[in-house]
């Protein structure tokens, strides 16, 4: 589903703070991406969510080469990956239901059809309560499953999580891991994010270590 | 979307909604993407209402120019003058009779007056006073020749005539008077079309700099947009949707202003119509109204305020979503 070879990125005319990844990503696959803070974990999910371009290497996703893709070109693609920041980025004057509902609305897809299936998701993280209200009253955890449930609502081949235990209590972080275990086994492939060693020992997944700029890859 | 619920280990504080009644109703999705409030509608719509309005005024007062020089040309084109010199030695009451005599033969005329010693004594009465005796001034005498309707007499072979029968008798068609209006109508509208050109640069450029505004304060949520997978044009259309509003709305309200003020004018022009002050004003503007037409004009800039409005912001969009990814 994604394949990365001898990809290098630098910023600007630094060095280079990731070299020569080559790994593959494939679908309805689990892994943790993990290493430690500043080892460029969120500049590699960013290059696989089509935000960050590499300076070097070849990147394929879905049978694309990312580099040849034109901006709508990527607008599509990106409909077949979620994302969850650490941050949320959760729409402020927008209610959870219009938040979860904002990928199937810029798809065109009319409400009326899309209605009872983000209803049936919010339900199903735990925000049925939620649904009419704003972000900035929700708590950190209820704002993070709002977040995945944007993220899994339009059904994306690939889920991207940064850190998304990074903001809760550990308890709620192993409810939200196995809130992606579930989403897994529903057929999406997860790469998670994270320096919590002990949420990586609450599953039994690959691992994808980033260390001094290289990815070292523990099936 | 069908899935299974999560394996339970332990109690999950979303676990008993399934079996417990919806408590809130989902509320429609009703919400703009690009909120109302980060746009600073209020400036730019009263910024637009404002051009509008100039603009309205401008094509309004070229409106009134043009047809008050179209109706003072159209009535200096219906007659001609003749003039008729004393000259020493001659018969100026003779000369003015052969004058008549001759014009009234010409081909296209309807109507020859030759204005008497009295009203002639009228005519310069303001500034020379009353109880002159005329027949101690070298005063000219004046014909006023009416035209039929659409003929084209010549003037050419009127002049020849005259001159080589009474020598002392000159006619002016008013051609100069009648060019003069002409370069100054031409010159009206060129003076209209340039303000308008200002005043819609000055909307584009107004228009442009609050779009940059918006799409810095609304930047974080261009990029979720960007996330979720929208395109460029889906994006600039959620911007776009709230500028062509603002612009129609900030038309609106200049062009309103403007039919409203033209309407009273109009109004203030029938109501003093048979005072000295109304008949001053009727003189130099007509009946002072820019008819159907003017209305029209101004309700077509209402629409192209706002069409520059929504165009001068997609373009602006477009440029920053190409900064953005």
């Amino acid at each position: 589903m994604i394949r990365f070879e001898n990809v290098g990125l630098r910023y600007g005319l630094g060095s280079e703070v990731l070299r020569d990844l080559t790994f593959d990503i494939n679908a309805r696959s689990f892994q943790f991406l993990t290493g430690p803070s500043g080892a460029g974990k969120t500049s590699l999910l960013r290059m696989m969510f089509l935000s960050l371009k590499p300076t070097r290497g070849l990147i394929n996703m879905f049978d694309e080469d990312i580099a040849t893709l034109t901006k709508d070109g990527r607008a599509t693609l990106r409909r077949r990956i979620g994302i969850v920041f650490q941050d949320f980025r959760l729409l402020d004057h927008m209610t959870t239901y219009e938040n979860v509902a904002l990928p199937l609305r810029v798809i065109g897809k009319e409400e009326s059809k899309y209605r009872a299936e983000v209803v049936e998701l919010l339900q199903w993280v735990g925000l049925g309560d939620c649904m009419g209200s704003l972000p900035p009253i929700l708590s950190g955890g209820e704002k993070q499953r709002a977040a995945i449930a944007r993220a899994v609502i339009a059904r994306p081949q690939l889920l991207l999580a940064d850190e998304p235990t990074g903001n809760v209590d550990p308890n709620l972080g192993q409810r939200l891991l196995r809130l992606f275990v579930e989403l897994n086994k529903a057929g999406t492939a997860v790469v998670i994010a994270t320096h919590d060693i002990a949420l990586m020992d609450e599953y039994d997944a690959r691992r994808l270590v980033l260390h001094e700029g290289r990815l070292h890859v523990y099936d | 979307m069908s899935m299974t619920r999560p394996a339970e280990t332990m109690a999950e504080p979303w676990d008993n909604l399934d079996a417990a009644p919806l408590r809130a109703r989902a509320p429609p999705a009703s919400a703009p993407i690009v909120p109302k409030d980060s746009i600073s509608g209020r400036s730019l719509a009263a910024v637009i209402a404002i051009m509008t309005f100039l603009a309205a005024l401008t094509t309004g007062a070229v409106m009134l120019v043009v047809s008050a020089a179209s109706d003072w040309q159209s009535d200096v084109s219906r007659e001609v003058t003749i003039q008729v010199r004393p000259v020493a030695g001659r018969d100026l009451e003779a000369d003015v009779r052969k004058a008549v005599e001759i014009t009234r033969a010409a081909p296209g005329i309807a109507e020859v007056q030759a204005y008497t010693k009295e009203e002639s004594a009228r005519l310069i009465e303001p500034w020379l006073g009353a109880g002159l005796a005329l027949d101690d001034l070298p005063i000219p005498r004046l014909i006023v020749v009416k035209l039929i309707p659409g003929a084209r007499p010549d003037f050419t072979a009127l002049r020849k005539t005259l001159g080589a029968q009474v020598a002392a008798a000159s006619l002016d068609d008013h051609r100069h008077w009648i060019e003069r209006m002409r370069t100054m109508a031409g010159t009206a509208i060129a003076a209209g079309l340039g303000v308008l050109v200002l005043v819609l640069a000055v909307t584009v450029l107004s228009v442009t700099f609050a779009t940059r505004g918006a799409m810095a304060a609304n930047r974080p949520i261009v990029e979720v947009l960007h996330y979720v997978g929208a395109t460029d044009r889906f994006i600039s259309s959620q911007f776009q949707h709230h500028f062509l509003l603002l612009g129609f709305k900030g038309g609106a309200i200049g062009g309103g202003a403007a039919i409203v003020l033209f309407g009273a004018l109009e109004a203030a022009n029938t109501w003093l119509a048979g005072t000295p002050g109304g008949d001053e004003v009727a003189a130099l503007f007509g009946t002072f109204t820019i008819g159907v037409s003017g209305y029209f004009a101004i309700l077509g800039q209402i629409v192209l305020m706002a069409v520059v409005t929504a165009f001068a912001s997609r373009r602006t969009v477009n440029h920053t979503l190409e900064t953005i990814d």
